[in-house]
């Protein structure tokens, strides 16, 4: 029976008490939604406006794969090429994986999980959303005008002296979007430091909040560097002045340490949060408690303060000191250890639980899988020897696309099935979900895996036309793109589905613990009626004389 | 693309033969990780399939006990760390190795520009987007870009290096097998990326000579540097019997020197390059920093000329060390 | 399960502690905003030592240094205006000590605009006609011009807020609580600090050498 439709018969001369309007009903006009402060609703808006910029950024990879199915370059001409590449890039980063997860599922779930009734700097929130916006729209703008064509990682000197494209433009966009991630982050921090429930120590957070709090960390420490750089590239290439010039005594080799200095630790503002998510996921459906919580905390720390530590590892062959690149790829080696030790107690998790495979479970393991292998991969691009050989190759583009598609993405989709009955108040077609899962799950390796292979005969990256050795494994990777297309296009129809009123769903119907789970679906604005209680374990699924939650049967009733 | 002909094919889908004394090692070291890092994968997989099917929802399983979780935790802590620690060291001995060409290295000027490879012999014979080789006798590239960045990528060897503007990088091989290889440019460098292509063609060392003579007369590398030496005046302050004070030249590649302002550095092709270029960043101690630069009036193939000649006035055993 | 019930949002006086850990967060991606130029600024004297030194020699030395008295200046003052709104009777000398200091910074943008008047004047501008052929001298200039501009924009941000609270103390609004006020000028003594490292970077190192 779902929450809403508690119906107290009463007689007609006591009226009813009201429940407080859900936040989705708390006011119906756009102009309520686009002054709003309340988390939820920014978690909303940031969900519509990442939906839209990842379809754009997987048009321009369908493109892509469609010119990649053949040899020749005769789909689109070499420019465009190179600024689809670029658009791709850009938008796949930027605009989509770094905020995802915690634009949306941070800002949503994190003052639910903590007890509060939002987060510390609300306005900042709306502002965060409308600064992702207006960097969005002048990176669109940039796309409209003819585009950009240096890759995302606009290298100087090519993006500063040689790109006749809208590179100024572009970056002018991603320093603003720069500035949404930062009070993104700075909210988060302050937020998980003072706004916690009495009682809710730091060892009692869900490991969802202890993702998001490092994310937050990398965000407001790294992002400034990318704006100073942006700022440097537009300078140098509005003004003719050389800090990256070597004609002016400027040094290229500056403006790659500078930019990775923030694009590392990025990678992993993209993964914490994912890891996060198959944290909270994987307990539920195993039901048992996380394998190892400290470790899985101080993992986390480990991973966000190494990788400050290992961006040199971009530059193993680019000119700089080969003592600088002894102590990158050791580095790197040694940020690979705590998120061995997460992988393994993921798995760990699963040994005598009690296993559900329902939609979120299967993004969720999809991701230990994949990430294993894309972690792995990493492996032999921090080996110095190996990386001479594999670097811009697509044995990378192979690796990071595993780890922040396999990964990111797939945890993405993960936290979509599992609190979308909490945000929504309704429940997905379980079926559909899973399928999409599997075709997501097969599609993606089939794309993907093929592209280890072609990077290792040594087919470079960003190339639009190539030898014709290159081409069945080209051809293999673009029909697996169909495939995955497929897959990443069906949540979209069954979502929307799922919104009609008759798939009203519980407050909990996956049975979860955390204190979002205690509020109603979907949660009213102030977010709790009642304040929620703290548990003794943050993860205590444990014993089997529990009684598992039934799922409702509202929601059984909507499954095809 | 640039009329490269079929490239001989070695391998199936995914392997492509070693053509260079480091390709087994690299093979080798490969081959490794590929062994570890399957079983660890093929390992998380299994036990999370195995987990998901031996414990799935009602299969009825006992009481969890009470889990005494530490020790395995530092065992899949430590391990993993050890295990890592080697794999560092063992491709960090590869990869020093390539950082020290050997002396008898034949030596090889090369400039990328979008979107070719100009390369030059020593004896003066310039190649486009092809590089002859001899086989079994190691070659070592000096390079630089007259614009963006681009890498000078030869998969069959397994070598790669970024080609950058406003420096030298360098980069040796020994090919170990007759053929023709890929050549790749790696770094995107514009429209016209995917059209640099090239290839190595390997020879048996004879026939090197042979084709190396052949070709139009042209003086060699050094010599021609030599007459750009007149041509420019540099002779006119760096040979001995000039008025001018000024630092002798002969065998300074690899010579240690005194700077103004007290450093002690070994000239190497990148110091004579800037000293060419801007003549006032390295001043000698002792002199004036009265030469003039000559940016803008020699390309980068003179320099790369220049440089070969002073290599011919000698140089000291340092000197052949590969620039960074 | 133990059950604490949690209460209802952050009290109200937590807000100062609230705002000012935020206010600090801020600060630190400030500093590593200015790092990668203070980086940049370290690879280019580590490659030019001698352009870098050349280049130095013509700040403006003295303007460089009565700007640097300006601002400390100022930060002693607003440290004062901190002091005094914790005492609401003495809110006029909270809203004077506020106008000073916003004064003082307009007096530094005015000395900073002399000094880029006169740079401009001797060619000095990273242009084509830059008057100096050291090498590395344009690189520094790029440099200087591009931290003292984005200082002096942080700065000119600093005033209005200043202003804004100077204005509104004056006229005796509720909004500048003392913790405001505070976190208000934590941002203007960063902004201090900021010139305070640029101060000897672009106009001591190596200037008699």
């Amino acid at each position: 029976m779902s929450s809403v439709s508690d119906v107290i018969v009463r007689p007609p001369s006591a009226p009813a008490p009201a429940p407080s309007p859900s936040y989705l009903e708390d006011g119906h006009t756009l102009r309520s939604w686009l002054t709003t402060h309340d988390h939820k609703r920014i978690a909303i808006l940031y969900a519509i406006s990442i939906t839209v910029f990842f379809f754009i950024g997987g048009l321009a990879a369908t493109v892509i794969r469609l010119e990649l199915a053949t040899p020749a370059g005769d789909l689109v001409s070499h420019d465009t090429y190179n600024k689809l590449f670029t658009a791709h890039g850009v938008i796949m980063v930027w605009l989509f994986l770094i905020p995802s997860i915690p634009s949306v599922f941070g800002n949503f779930l994190i003052p639910l999980m903590i007890g509060a009734k939002d987060l510390a700097f609300p306005r900042l929130n709306l502002l965060s959303w409308y600064l992702y916006v207006a960097g969005g729209a002048i990176v669109l703008a940039a796309l409209a005008l003819g585009g950009v064509d240096t890759g995302w990682t606009f290298y100087a000197p090519y993006a500063t002296m040689f790109s006749n494209s809208w590179v100024a433009l572009t970056l002018v966009g991603v320093f603003v979007v720069g500035f949404s991630s930062i009070l993104t982050g700075l909210n988060f921090i302050v937020t998980v430091h003072t706004l916690r429930a009495p009682g809710l120590g730091w060892f009692k957070l869900p490991l969802f909040v202890w993702a998001h709090y490092a994310t937050a960390i990398i965000l407001v420490l790294a992002t400034p560097v990318l704006a100073i750089t942006t700022l440097l590239v537009v300078a140098e290439r509005l003004l003719q002045i050389g800090v990256f010039d070597p004609a002016h005594g400027g040094d290229p080799l500056l403006f790659q340490h500078l930019f990775w200095f923030y694009s590392h630790p990025a990678v992993y503002i993209m993964v914490l949060p994912a890891m996060g998510v198959v944290s909270e996921i994987v307990p539920c459906f195993a039901r048992k408690r996380i394998f190892g919580y400290r470790f899985m905390a101080y993992a986390i720390l480990g991973i966000a303060s190494i990788g400050f530590l290992v961006w040199g590892h971009h530059m193993f062959v680019s000119g700089q000191s080969l003592a600088a690149s002894l102590v990158f790829s050791l580095l790197s080696f040694l940020v690979a250890v705590p998120s061995a030790i997460k992988v393994f107690n993921w798995t760990a998790t699963l040994y005598k639980g009690s296993i559900r495979f329902d939609a979120p479970m299967l993004y969720a393991l999809g991701f230990v899988g994949l990430f294993t292998i894309g972690g792995l991969t990493g492996l032999f691009v921090a080996s110095l020897a190996l990386d001479v050989h594999l670097t811009d190759t697509y044995f990378v583009v192979a690796h990071f696309h595993y780890i922040m598609v396999g990964g990111s993405v797939m945890a993405y989709f993960g936290a979509l099935h599992f609190w979308w009955p909490k945000a929504t108040g309704r429940m997905y077609p379980e079926l559909w979900g899973r399928i999409a899962a599997v075709l997501i799950f097969v599609g993606f390796n089939l794309t993907f895996f093929p592209q280890f292979l072609l990077g290792l005969r040594g087919m470079p990256r960003r190339y639009h036309a190539y030898p014709p050795e290159f081409h069945q494994l080209h051809m293999a990777s673009s029909m697996g793109a169909v495939v995955l297309a497929l897959g990443y296009l069906l949540p979209l129809v069954y979502f929307a589905y799922s919104l009609r009123a008759t798939c009203r769903t519980s407050a909990n119907p996956f049975g979860a613990l955390g204190l979002e789970w205690q509020t109603r679906s979907p949660p009213p604005t102030h977010n709790f009626d009642r304040p929620p209680t703290v548990p003794e374990h943050v993860y205590d699924y444990a014993t089997p004389t529990k009684a598992e939650p039934a799922r409702t049967p509202a929601a059984q009733a909507t499954s095809p | 693309m640039n009329g490269v002909a079929d490239i001989a094919r070695d391998g199936g889908v995914a392997w492509l033969g070693g053509a260079s004394s480091v390709a087994p090692r690299w093979d080798l070291l490969f081959g490794a990780m590929v062994l570890l890092c399957g079983t660890v994968a093929l390992g998380v997989c299994i036990a999370i399939l195995a987990f998901s099917i031996r414990y799935r929802a009602g299969a009825g399983r006992g009481e969890p006990g009470p889990q005494r979780t530490r020790a395995i935790e530092i065992a899949w802590t430590a391990t993993p760390l050890a295990i890592f620690i080697v794999l560092f060291v063992w491709a960090a001995h590869d990869f020093v190795e390539l950082y020290r060409p050997p002396a008898d290295a034949l030596p090889v000027a090369v400039v990328a520009k979008q979107w070719m490879w100009k390369l030059q012999h020593r004896n003066g014979r310039r190649e486009i987007n092809e590089l002859h080789v001899p086989l079994g006798q190691p070659v070592r590239l000096l390079m630089t870009s007259q614009d963006a960045i681009h890498s000078f990528f030869v998969p069959a060897f397994r070598l790669k290096q970024d080609v950058v503007p406003g420096r030298y990088t360098g980069l040796w091989f020994t090919a170990t097998k007759l053929g023709e290889f890929r050549l790749f440019c790696a770094e995107y460098c514009g429209t016209d990326h995917s059209q640099m292509l090239g290839r190595i063609v390997v020879m048996p060392p004879a026939e090197y000579t042979r084709w190396l003579g052949s070709g139009n007369e042209q003086p060699s590398l050094a010599q021609y540097g030599f007459a750009l030496f007149r041509s420019l005046g540099c002779s006119g302050c760096h040979e001995p019997a000039s008025t001018v004070h000024a630092p002798s030249l002969d065998g300074i590649l690899g010579r240690t020197v005194h700077l103004q302002d007290g450093r002690t550095i070994v000239a190497d092709e990148n110091y004579v390059r800037d000293s060419i270029l801007v003549p006032r960043k390295d001043v000698v101690a002792g002199f004036a920093p009265v030469m003039p630069s000559f940016a803008g009036q020699v390309s980068e193939e003179d320099i790369e000329a220049l440089i070969a000649y002073l290599r011919s006035t000698g140089a000291t055993a340092a000197g052949a060390g590969a620039p960074r | 399960m133990s059950a604490i019930a949690a209460p209802a949002l952050a009290a109200a006086d937590d807000a100062p502690r609230t705002a000012q850990l935020g206010m600090w967060i801020f600060l630190g991606t400030e500093v590593l905003f200015f790092g990668g130029l203070f980086v940049a600024y370290a690879v280019g004297r580590a490659h030019w030592p001698h352009g870098f030194a050349v280049a130095s020699r013509h700040t403006d030395v003295v303007l460089g240094t009565v700007n640097t008295a300006v601002l400390l200046t100022s930060s002693a003052i607003v440290a004062f205006a901190v002091a005094c709104a914790d005492h609401p009777a003495q809110r006029r000398w909270t809203a004077l000590a506020l106008w000073a200091t916003a004064a003082l910074g307009v007096v530094f943008l005015a000395i900073k605009g002399v000094e880029y008047a006169h740079e401009w004047s001797e060619h000095l501008f990273p242009l084509a006609d830059f008057a100096l052929t050291e090498p590395g001298a344009e690189l520094f200039w790029v440099l200087y011009f591009v931290m003292t501009i984005l200082h002096s924009v942080h700065l000119l941000i600093g005033i209005v807020g200043v202003a804004a609270f100077a204005r509104a103390t004056g006229a005796g609004k509720s909004w500048p609580t003392p913790g405001r006020v505070d976190t208000m000028a934590l941002y203007w003594h960063f902004v201090d600090i900021v010139w305070i490292v640029l101060y000897p970077l672009l106009y001591l190192v190596e200037r008699h050498a």
